[in-house]
């Protein structure tokens, strides 16, 4: 779960990470009673969404009174902000966070983040920080350093001073940003993040550090030990996830949008990915990524599908099941007969259907199909069946097929 | 012989009571898997699938001389479990369980340093060596006994494979799955090693996908042991759709999702036959043995 950068700040504060005083708003009234309630002459407004590199794309204004920061949040609101870290499409602003400005200040970098290959994570630090330190790290990798940390009951521990050390801090400056690095990686280990990154990082000439944003994400399977967060991911995702995709999401089933004509059903990500590469290998086009986690019950698998008889983009449906030990086919099958018992023969959704299916079941679920009367075409094997879709998909008209389910029904 | 796995394994399931464990166990059993015990905390002493139940791992160990263990605990205590295998000096823990938190995978990481345990898993299908032993939940209807080992980090995939390379002919040393999450035990490269010395292995099957960097990791032990198996490669996700991304400390570290590209680039130069997609594996391989023998 990526968090908003008020809620990361938010959180991060309670472990002692010295924040600007902010406030988060959905209108511009709200905008001008905010500013003017944080006092000071120079704000910052900011778009809350959740990705990177809004500063480069519009999304971070600065206003020199509460009359300016209302119009640039007024501005901000109802947009869509596109960077390279968002989808193509952009992200809707709904919200946005009007803080106090920060002036004359060094801007660092710090981040704990994990690292996959020696399965610990890792402080993170640069004395570069802003939304460039990406391109400028890809030309000079020494301007950030990183330090391995070690878990222990009460916390992370690593060379925090070693490493604030090492990217040219002393004295005060060094003090404090080892004990915020202590303190980031205690919110790491507290909060089961997988991602903290505080960029930039303000050093004042006072030599306190102040974040001046913040990027934090949780482990979603982490969630059972944190009820504050999960109704928070609860809360979020009814209001900004794509509505099809949460609805998959709670039928244990992981889908995706994409582009093309081809409704994809596969179980397990991995061959749900090789699915994706054979059918644009056979010259098709993906509509959605579908991958039906092995707990997903003959229900579950029924509103899967049933996502893609809605989808009026699919032309063709191509399923590739290999059934296994905690999932055999025949489930799949119920799930497929169901979804189509319950979707009326004039739906457009009833397209060719082609079904490989081997493993565990594979004969079985061909009686449950043949039993409930769906009508599909096989493919010998997932290539086959790939190579087939893509056919039915080029095809002008495919009322054949609904002509025979009419004629069924 | 197999990989990690052979006649003289006995196997212990922590958790076996539970429902899903009672049902593969079962199968397991049916396949001819030696399980000896079961461990489950607060049933010890009691029987369940005609095998005696222990409270702790080190308790059903000495009892029995087990060296493996099933790890079929749920996510909120899988760690724990993991760890207490580790401790009671288990040579291999074989963990199936989804959704185990990162952090509980580090401290197991942790655990796992200067320690005897091998780790297969978690999220793992585990471990079959076709005729001798199962542990784990895949499906086993397609494999053979034979030659060819294969490593991968997706389940259904690795039995659609399996399926195309009985098909061609050829049969498994070993199935083994590494798991799908980003903290795990034993490494497609580890894996990879595994098979170069095993003398039933004739040629190794490497499935890998986009993010991660174990294929890469792969890559680079593979060219420093130059195998003198063939080993044929997939990388799956060429063509998955773009997710968001949050920040920049992933460019930093190895933790940035690896793309399929950048992957199949990286074994290839390693000197690995590159399947171009999953369909025709199974030929690919024995042409590739074919070749080797000549």
């Amino acid at each position: 779960m990526d968090l908003h950068e008020f809620q990361a700040k938010e959180l991060l504060e309670r472990f002692g990470v010295n924040i600007p005083g902010g406030r988060v708003v959905e209108s511009a009234a709200d905008a001008h009673r905010g500013a003017e309630g944080l006092g000071g002459q120079r704000f910052v407004v900011k778009a809350q969404i959740r990705a990177g590199d809004r500063a480069d794309h519009g999304g971070i204004r600065f206003a020199d009174s509460p009359r300016a920061a209302a119009l640039e949040a007024g501005a901000l609101l109802g947009r869509r902000i596109i960077t390279p870290q968002t989808p193509e499409s952009g992200v809707l602003v709904k919200w946005v966070y009007v803080e106090e400005a920060v002036a004359d200040a060094r801007l660092l970098y710090a981040a704990v983040v994990l690292d996959r290959v020696s399965g610990r994570p890792l402080a993170l630090a640069s004395a570069h920080g802003g939304s460039d330190i990406e391109d400028r790290a890809e030309r000079d990798p020494a301007i950030v350093q990183s330090i391995p940390l070690t878990i222990r009951p009460d916390g992370a521990n690593g060379d925090f001073a070693g490493l604030a050390a090492r990217i040219g801090l002393d004295g005060a400056a060094l003090a404090s940003a080892a004990q915020l690095l202590r303190q980031l990686a205690a919110a790491f280990v507290a909060l089961d993040a997988s991602l903290i990154e505080v960029n930039p990082l303000a050093l004042t000439a006072g030599g306190k550090l102040i974040a001046l944003d913040a990027k934090l994400s949780i482990d979603d399977n982490a969630l059972f030990r944190h009820a504050d967060l999960r109704a928070l991911r609860d809360y979020m995702e009814r209001d900004e996830n794509d509505p099809v995709e949460l609805e998959a999401q709670q039928h244990q089933i992981n889908y995706i949008r994409m582009a093309g004509d081809i409704g994809v059903l596969v179980n397990g990500a991995g061959l749900a990915l090789a699915t994706l590469d054979m059918v644009c290998d056979a010259g098709g086009r993906p509509a959605n990524f579908m991958d039906i986690r092995t707990t997903a019950t003959s229900l579950d698998i029924a509103r899967g599908f049933k996502l893609i008889l809605d989808n009026p983009a699919v032309r063709s449906i191509l399923v590739n099941v290999h059934g296994g030990g905690m999932q055999p086919c025949d489930t799949i099958a119920e799930g497929i007969g169901i979804a189509l018992r319950r979707c009326p023969a004039q739906h457009p959704g009833h397209v060719p259907i082609v079904i490989s299916m081997a493993g565990n079941h594979a004969e079985f679920a061909r009686t449950v199909l043949h039993n409930t009367g769906v009508p599909y075409i096989a493919g010998s094997t997932p290539w086959d069946a790939a190579q087939k879709a893509v056919a039915y998909a080029k095809r002008e008209a495919p009322s054949w097929l609904s002509s025979l389910v009419a004629r069924r029904a | 012989m197999a990989i990690l796995v052979g006649r003289e394994t006995r196997v212990i399931c922590q958790g076996m009571t539970g429902r899903a464990a009672t049902f593969h166990v079962r199968r397991m059993l049916n396949y001819g898997t030696r399980i000896v015990a079961g461990v489950t905390p607060g049933k010890g002493g009691s029987r369940h699938l005609d095998l005696p139940v222990f409270d702790t791992v080190a308790e059903a160990v000495t009892a029995t001389g087990a060296n493996a263990s099933l790890v079929f605990v749920p996510p909120d205590r899988a760690a724990a479990a993991m760890i207490e295998a580790t401790r009671a000096g288990v040579p291999l823990v074989v963990c199936v369980t989804e959704r185990v938190p990162l952090i509980d995978m580090v401290r197991v990481r942790q655990e796992l340093d200067g320690s005897r345990t091998r780790l297969v898993g978690p999220n793992s299908q585990g471990v079959l060596a076709p005729g001798v032993a199962q542990l784990g939940v895949m499906a086993t209807t397609s494999a053979r006994k034979g030659g060819i080992g294969i490593v991968s980090r997706s389940a259904s995939l690795t039995s659609e494979i399996v399926a195309q390379v009985t098909r061609a002919g050829l049969g498994q040393s070993t199935t083994v799955g590494v798991g799908g999450d980003p903290v795990h035990g034993l490494t497609l490269a580890q894996c990879v090693e595994l098979f170069e010395g095993d003398g039933e292995t004739e040629g190794v099957i490497l499935i890998g996908e986009i993010g991660g960097s174990d294929e890469e990791q792969a890559a680079e032990a593979i060219a420093r042991l130059r195998p003198r198996k063939p080993i044929v490669a997939l990388v799956a996700g060429r063509h998955a759709p773009r997710l968001r991304r949050m920040g920049h400390a992933g460019a930093f570290t190895s933790a940035h999702a690896g793309s399929a590209d950048r992957k199949i680039e990286a074994l290839r130069s390693a000197g690995v036959l590159i399947a171009p997609n999953a369909h025709n594996i199974g030929e690919l391989m024995r042409e590739a043995l074919r070749s080797a023998r000549h």
